[in-house]
């Protein structure tokens, strides 16, 4: 590391660069990332067609010039279809961590900090969540709130609240007697503040990565709960329905309706989980491996 | 002795106050559920008056508390409750059901480590190698590939392009007859009986489904055994019979793997259990009769029984499955304890 400097940004920069370079899988997730997020932003600008409009004398039509990624049976083109749905499966996924990030935020460090029987009853509730298996869950409990796309998100939050719970936590319990956390406290801070300011930000490095590979189980849930009718309805552009009416014509030889939406599902969750693993050998490197 | 048996009480102790709680999410779930039962039993030219019956027949007049005590009464008799839409019991619904979905799972868990064990050896052998990283790719493409979507396009791959596959309906095709049901599970079944025919049939309507699984769940087994084969190549014992001048493949497999071995069986009943979940969507896919398409046309007919015992079935399942693992580990490991932390 010849860029290292005493700036602690730049020996920051120079440290992810290190990483980088001796990991470029990593550099590549970190591309495919922007690409996606391009796409959520822009999509709907950039589309050559309107996703939903459809055009019955130009139905199933194999991919072409004109239609990169083909025709669907209604004629729609599924290159738009597939583009603009990255904004919905990202949403879906990105509202779901952010709010299993914060819930189980708030109940991991009341329980590692306080501990007691706070604590025991967070664990036989949370231990109670994973004896599920976490796809039946969310299948049970959006079929039971309803078929909506708040319902999904509300539902894919839920079974992920678990692994944030718990690794907030570990992380506070093992520093709620460390020497700093005492200093704080006897230098006249609040119990609150020394917790939200001084050991939850502790816990923030892991959870990064816990937050990366999150995002990409979120999505496959989502997807898979609409593949099975349940959430997204059509005609809404999304992946999981796409696959799923796709498949319909698969056995006939139409295997670009699946195929294009199902790869790029694909491509997203790999993104996510590559730039988990990339993510911990930034902010761990005792854990690299 | 005594410490031991201490130990492996608590962790059952434990497991008790999850299964009440997973016994309360199961019900107020399908209390949850959308649509009136009620209705559906009364059936089609129901009135108001009959509805109401029905109504107090099912005991759905009461307060959610008495309904809950008459479903844990019902539940330790081993009553589901009343199917809808198949019209029988949930429990032999369930019970004949079951097998299928096993039998895929199981097939799927032993492909995933035939495959993943190997590779994770191999990646830990040279970590940081090309080897690894291109390990490391393989497993996270396959974890990333959404069940549903690897199903199809190995359904387009090798039944509609090659043709080498069966048509991708159910657990045997119609030219075989059924084995007769022993255990449930058609291969043991066919193999018992000395049906060879059948067993090949049935053989190929199982791999692509469980290969469809069996590339899901191979990231984590590999991953551990990666982690695991480090950590065990790396101790004293591993150095102590380098020195000694033991074979490295002695080493390699006598040695360390077998150590390596006890956080892998554990890592596979976490992965048992999602594989579980996952099932649901492939047997939707490959139309396989297991608990998970059944789950599905029970979600879709608001059937609240069936919903109920097939969520309640999985959770009890995987409890007990875990519990199984955790005890079987201490007794193999006396240095594992499952005190409070």
């Amino acid at each position: 590391m010849s860029m290292a400097s005493t700036n602690k940004s730049d020996s920051l920069i120079a440290h992810i660069f290190y990483v980088l370079r001796g990991n470029p899988i990593t550099a590549l997730a970190f591309i495919l990332l922007a690409s996606f997020i391009t796409c959520a932003l822009f999509g709907p600008l950039i589309v050559p067609y309107d996703p939903l409009a459809s055009n019955t004398s130009n139905a199933l039509m194999p991919p072409s010039v004109d239609h990169w990624f083909g025709t669907d049976n209604l004629g729609r083109d599924v290159f738009s279809r597939v583009i603009v749905a990255t904004r919905l499966d990202l949403l879906i996924s990105v509202s779901a961590v952010a709010l299993s990030f914060v819930i189980g935020s708030i109940l991991g460090s009341v329980a590692g900090y306080w501990g007691g029987w706070l604590d025991a009853i967070l664990n036989r509730l949370l231990d109670t969540i994973m004896a599920f298996p976490l796809f039946v869950l969310a299948m049970g409990i959006v079929a039971a709130l309803g078929n909506t796309i708040e319902n999904i998100v509300y539902a894919t939050a839920l079974i992920n609240i678990p692994f944030y719970a718990r690794l907030v936590r570990a992380e506070v319990n093992i520093r709620r007697d460390a020497g700093f956390a005492l200093a704080a406290k006897l230098s006249g801070n609040s119990d609150l503040r020394v917790l939200a300011v001084h050991i939850f930000p502790n816990a923030l490095p892991p959870m990064m990565v816990q937050i990366s590979l999150n995002l990409g189980w979120a999505i496959l849930n989502a997807a898979g709960l609409s593949f099975i009718g349940l959430g997204v309805r059509p005609p809404t552009p999304e992946w999981g329905i796409m696959v799923a009416e796709g498949a319909n014509f698969v056995i006939s030889g139409e295997w670009w309706l699946a195929l294009f939406p199902g790869l790029w599902l694909m491509l997203a969750v790999f993104t996510f989980n590559l730039l988990g693993d990339g993510l911990r050998d930034i902010v761990d490197p005792r854990k690299r491996t | 002795m005594s410490g031991r048996f201490k130990t492996i009480s608590l962790r059952i102790a434990q497991a008790i106050p999850v299964l009440f709680g997973v016994v309360v999410v199961s019900f107020i779930l399908t209390r949850a559920l959308p649509g009136d039962p009620a209705v559906y039993f009364a059936g089609a030219s129901a009135t108001e008056e009959s509805i109401a019956q029905v109504r107090e027949v099912l005991g759905l007049d009461k307060s959610l508390p008495q309904q809950f005590i008459i479903y844990v009464g019902d539940l330790l008799r081993g009553d589901l409750g009343q199917s809808i839409s198949t019209g029988q019991a949930v429990t032999d619904d369930l019970a004949r059901r079951l097998p299928a979905s096993l039998e895929l799972t199981l097939m799927a868990l032993f492909i995933s480590c035939s495959i993943a064990v190997p590779l994770g050896v191999m990646a830990a052998t040279k970590p940081g190698s090309l080897r690894d990283h291109m390990c490391r790719v393989i497993v996270t493409a396959g974890v990333s590939l959404p069940t549903f979507f690897t199903g199809i396009l190995l359904i387009y791959v090798f039944y509609y392009l090659l043709g080498i596959a069966p048509s991708p309906l159910g657990r045997l095709d119609f030219i075989y007859i059924e084995p007769d049901t022993i255990t449930g599970f058609y291969l043991i079944d066919a193999a018992i009986t000395g049906d060879w025919e059948t067993w090949f049939g049935a053989l190929k309507q199982l791999v692509l489904p469980a290969t469809t699984l069996a590339l899901f769940t191979m990231a984590p087994i590999a991953r551990m055994t990666r982690a695991a084969m480090l950590s065990a190549l790396s101790s004293d014992f591993v150095r102590t019979a380098r020195a000694a001048g033991l074979s490295s493949s002695k080493i390699l497999y006598g040695y360390a793997l077998h150590n390596a071995m006890l956080p892998v069986i554990t890592t596979l009943g976490m992965v048992f259990s999602f594989t579980l979940g996952a099932n649901v969507l492939v047997e939707k896919v490959f139309a396989w009769p297991g608990i998970g398409s059944y789950a599905i046309e029970a979600l879709v007919a608001s059937d609240y029984a069936a919903v109920q015992g097939f969520v309640l079935a999985m959770a009890i399942l995987f409890v007990l499955l875990n519990l199984c693992i955790d005890i079987a580990y201490s007794l193999i490991d006396p240095r594992i304890g499952f005190e409070e932390r």
